[in-house]
């Protein structure tokens, strides 16, 4: 099982763009090198919708370039479900185009417990990869 | 043809000038029709990808879109 690494105060940043997004979806997309997260690129979804998002391309590519300026890679791309389980949906699978990275998914369906999980999608065909916390 | 694509040298060998969609094709690109293209910095219509032209020295960026929903889940 492949894994992906990050430190403890990314993946508690993602839960907090989770809750002060909620209801809607947030996204972002994660950087780092190999598989060790270091960077987190907040965006915006231009659905702002509760069951949807979708990236500015504009954003997309300054992160992209961002990226590429600090001698980063794009990772993950993350994203919240709200009132849903941390699974990809069959929409989300549809739309993992981008290759070689990882898809992190947030669930705020109980409140007070969020789960994130991440997961690979090869040949639209996901596995679930370990998320591994790094506690400073 | 010397392009820059995706902040790497790209070599277009044989040709001069190709279109956006040709590109894409040439690079072997899966999914083209979820692909946003910068040309020199200026975000392309979907709809020109036929008519815009690249030409030595230009400098390419595309990249798929990101959504997702929740679907079935």
């Amino acid at each position: 099982m492949s894994m992906l690494q990050m430190a403890k105060s990314i993946y508690e940043r993602i839960i907090g763009r989770a809750r002060e997004g909620f209801p809607f979806e947030v996204c972002g997309i994660l950087g780092g090198k190999g598989n060790i997260v270091s960077a987190i690129y907040p965006m915006t979804n231009t659905d702002a919708s509760r069951d949807h998002f979708m990236m500015d391309p504009r954003e997309q590519f300054s992160v992209v370039k961002a990226l590429r300026s600090q001698e980063l890679e794009m990772l993950a791309v993350y994203h919240s479900h709200p009132e849903t389980p941390a699974r990809l949906s069959d929409e989300d699978i549809r739309l993992a185009l981008t290759p070689d990275i990882s898809y992190v998914i947030v669930s705020l369906a109980e409140p007070s417990a969020p789960e994130v999980r991440s997961f690979r999608i090869a040949d639209k065909k996901v596995g679930s990869e370990e998320l591994r916390i790094i506690y400073d | 043809m010397n392009l820059t694509v995706n902040g790497k040298k790209a070599v277009i060998a044989d040709k001069e000038s190709l279109s956006i969609s040709g590109l894409l094709d040439e690079l072997n690109v899966e999914d083209p029709l979820y692909v946003t293209v910068e040309l020199n910095g200026d975000i392309l219509e979907r709809s020109d990808f036929d008519r815009v032209v690249v030409r030595d020295g230009d400098e390419i960026e595309f990249l798929y879109f990101m959504g997702g929903g929740r679907g079935s889940c």
